[in-house]
C-alpha cells in the first residue's frame, strides 16, 4: 500500500459525522491485588542486597583465616579457637570481678568517657580557634604555621610531656585525645569560615549584625559542613589515639586491656578486643556523620 | 529647589593594588527625590555595581559624599536595603526565617506577634506566603528573588537598592517580577535605585534613567527622564511614543556614543 492510499483509507474509516457521535467509554481496569508476599518480597530483596555481600566477604575471610591459622606452627589462633578461648568476653561484656578484671563493655565505657571529655574540649576549642583564624588574616598568619607544625606531631609523642605536666594518667590521656582531635577541627573550621560567600557577609553588614549574632547566625551555619568534616576526622583520630595512650597509662580501658592480654599471652582476647574497638570506632564515626547530616541539612545544596 | 532625599556629590572611587591605582568612577553627582525610581544602566564592567555598593556603604568612597536625608553614608545599614543579584538567601533558613532574620534585627523593639505580622505582610506582598516553610533550595530562581525583595522591604528602607535583580531570570519570570515590583513601588512609594542592563526594563520601571559612560573612570553620561504616567501597562506602552523615544534615547547612548569596548 502506498502512503497516499493509506491516507485515503484512514479518511474513509473515520468520517467526520461518526466522529462526533462516538463517545469514549470509561473502562475500569481490573485492580491488581497486592498480596503480603508481593509487598514483602521487594523489601526483603533490598535488605538482602545490602547485607549479603559484606556477610559473604566476611565468611570468605573467616574461612581463609581458619585455614591459615590451623596450619601446624601457626602463631595466631583460628576463629573457632578465638571463640572457645574468649567465650566469656564475647558473651558477657559486663562482668566485674574487681580490679582491672572487668568485661570488655566496662573497658570500652572507660575509654569512651576519656574520649568524650577530650573530644568535647577539642571540639569547643577547635571551633573557637578555627573561627578566629578563619576570620582574621593576622591571626591566620600568626597561628597557621604553628598549627601546621604541631599537627604533625604523633599523638603518643605528647604523652610524656603531658604526664610530666599533669603528673597523673587520667588527665594525660584526656590531653592526648584533645591534642589529637583538635587540629582537624581547627583547620576545617577555618577553611569553612574563609569560604563563607561574600554575599552572606554583605547581608550581615546591611543588617548590622553584631559579632555575636554574626557568629551564631551566619558563620557557624555557613561553615557547618566544613566543621562537621573536621569533627568527623577528629573523632576517628581520638579513637585511634586512646588505645595507644591507654596502653601506656594503664588502669581500666580498652587499650590497657589489649596490652594486658598481650602480657598474659591471651591472643584470642586481643582479637576480640580489636573487633570491639573497630565496631565502636565505626559507630562513633557514624554518630558524628549523622549529627552533621541533621544539622547541615539544606546547607550543602545551594 | 527642594532638598534632595538622596544626594551623591562628586563621588570618586578608585581601587589600589600595590602601585597600580585604577579609577573606576569619577565625579558622579546625582540627586534622587523621595519616592523616585531611578535606574542605572551601562555596559558591563563600567562600575554600576560599584556605584550601588558605594550607596549601600559596603565599600568606602575614595572622595566625594553620599548623603541620605542630611546624613553622610559611612557604612552599610538597614536604611539602604540591598537586593543582591543572586538573591543571597541563607540556604539553611526557611523563606520565613530568612525574612525573620532581617525583621528581628531591624524591629527588635517590637513584640513577637507584631514582628511575625511584618514578616507575613512582606511575604504576602511578593506572593510568597504559601512557601514560607520551604528552604531556598526548594524554590525557583524567581521565587528566591521575590523572597530577597521581601527581606529588603521588611527593613522598610529609606532607599531600596536593586543590583540587577532580574538578571538571572528567564524572560517570562522577569516580566512577571517587574510587574510586581511596579505594584509594590506604587503601593509603598519607596525610593528605588536599580541596576540593569536591560533597556526595556529601565524604561518600563524608572522615572529617570541614569546612563553611565564606559570605564575606566566612568561617569554619568546622560540622564533621561521617562515621563510616563503610572500605573504603567507593559502592553499599552509598546506603541506609546514617549516609551519609544525613551527606548531610543537609551539605545543610542549605549550603542552609538558609548559602544562597548573590549577591555584590553
Amino acid at each position: 500500500m502506498t502512503n497516499a492510499m493509506r491516507k485515503q483509507n484512514l479518511l474513509v474509516a473515520t468520517p467526520i459525522t461518526t466522529l462526533a457521535v462516538q463517545q469514549a467509554k470509561v473502562l475500569a481496569l481490573p485492580q491488581r491485588k497486592l498480596t503480603r508476599p508481593a509487598i514483602l518480597k521487594p523489601a526483603l530483596r533490598r535488605i538482602a542486597a545490602v547485607t549479603l555481600p559484606p556477610l559473604a566477604v566476611l565468611a570468605v575471610l573467616l574461612v581463609i583465616w581458619q585455614i591459615a591459622a590451623s596450619q601446624a606452627g601457626s602463631s595466631l589462633p583460628p576463629p573457632t579457637q578465638v571463640f572457645t578461648d574468649s567465650r566469656d568476653l564475647i558473651l558477657h561484656p559486663f562482668f566485674d570481678h574487681g580490679g582491672n578484671d572487668k568485661g570488655l563493655g566496662f573497658h570500652i565505657l572507660a575509654s569512651l568517657s576519656r574520649v568524650a571529655i577530650g573530644y568535647s574540649i577539642a571540639a569547643i576549642v577547635g571551633i573557637a580557634l578555627g573561627s578566629l583564624v578563619g576570620q582574621s588574616v593576622y591571626f591566620m598568619r600568626g597561628f597557621d604555621p604553628i598549627f601546621q607544625v604541631l599537627r604533625t606531631v604523633p599523638p603518643l609523642a605528647w604523652l610524656p610531656i603531658s604526664l610530666a605536666a599533669f603528673r597523673d594518667g587520667q588527665p594525660s590521656a584526656i590531653f592526648v585525645i584533645f591534642i589529637t582531635a583538635v587540629w582537624p577541627v581547627i583547620i576545617n573550621t577555618a577553611a569553612g569560615i574563609r569560604n563563607i560567600p561574600q554575599d552572606y557577609r554583605n547581608v550581615a553588614r546591611v543588617l548590622q549584625l553584631n559579632p555575636f549574632e554574626y557568629f551564631t547566625k551566619i558563620m557557624v551555619p555557613a561553615a557547618a559542613p566544613y566543621i562537621f568534616t573536621g569533627l568527623r576526622i577528629g573523632v576517628g583520630l581520638s579513637w585511634l589515639a586512646i588505645v595507644a595512650a591507654e596502653m601506656l597509662i594503664g588502669g581500666v580501658g580498652i587499650g590497657f586491656f589489649i596490652w594486658d592480654a598481650w602480657n598474659s599471652s591471651l591472643i584470642s582476647d586481643i582479637i576480640v578486643a580489636l573487633v570491639y574497638v573497630g565496631l565502636v570506632g565505626f559507630v562513633l564515626d557514624r554518630i558524628i556523620a549523622f549529627i552533621g547530616h541533621v544539622v547541615t541539612r539544606g546547607t550543602a545544596v545551594n | 529647589m527642594q532638598k534632595p532625599y538622596l544626594s551623591l556629590s562628586l563621588v570618586n572611587k578608585s581601587f589600589q593594588r600595590g602601585q597600580i591605582v585604577s579609577e573606576v568612577l569619577k565625579g558622579i553627582s546625582l540627586d534622587v527625590a523621595k519616592g523616585e525610581y531611578v535606574s542605572l544602566i551601562g555596559h558591563s564592567g563600567c562600575g554600576k555595581s560599584t556605584l550601588l555598593n558605594l550607596i549601600a556603604g559596603l565599600i568606602p568612597i575614595t572622595s566625594g559624599a553620599v548623603i541620605l536625608e542630611d546624613k553622610h553614608v559611612r557604612g552599610p545599614g538597614p536604611d539602604r536595603a540591598v537586593v543582591f543579584q543572586n538573591h543571597s538567601l541563607l540556604p539553611w533558613l526557611t523563606v520565613f526565617e530568612n525574612v525573620k532574620l532581617a525583621v528581628d534585627k531591624v524591629w527588635r523593639s517590637e513584640n513577637a506577634p507584631t514582628r511575625n505580622a511584618r514578616i507575613m505582610d512582606c511575604l504576602n506582598l511578593v506572593h510568597m506566603a504559601h512557601a514560607k516553610d520551604k528552604r531556598p533550595a526548594e524554590i525557583s530562581g524567581g521565587m528566591k528573588q521575590r523572597v530577597g525583595i521581601a527581606r529588603a522591604l521588611a527593613m522598610e528602607p529609606k532607599v531600596l537598592l536593586l543590583d540587577e535583580p532580574f538578571g538571572a531570570l528567564d524572560a517570562l519570570t522577569r516580566a512577571h517580577l517587574q510587574d510586581q515590583v511596579m505594584q509594590i513601588h506604587q503601593a509603598l512609594k519607596n525610593t528605588v535605585i536599580m541596576i540593569t542592563h536591560d533597556v526595556d526594563e529601565a524604561v518600563l520601571l524608572s522615572d529617570r534613567i541614569v546612563m553611565l559612560t564606559n570605564g575606566p573612570a566612568a561617569t554619568i553620561g546622560e540622564i533621561h527622564e521617562v515621563k510616563l504616567s503610572r500605573p504603567r501597562k507593559r502592553l499599552e506602552l509598546v506603541t506609546d511614543l514617549t516609551y519609544i523615544r525613551a527606548r531610543e534615547a537609551v539605545l543610542k547612548f549605549l550603542y552609538e556614543r558609548n559602544k562597548f569596548v573590549e577591555a584590553a
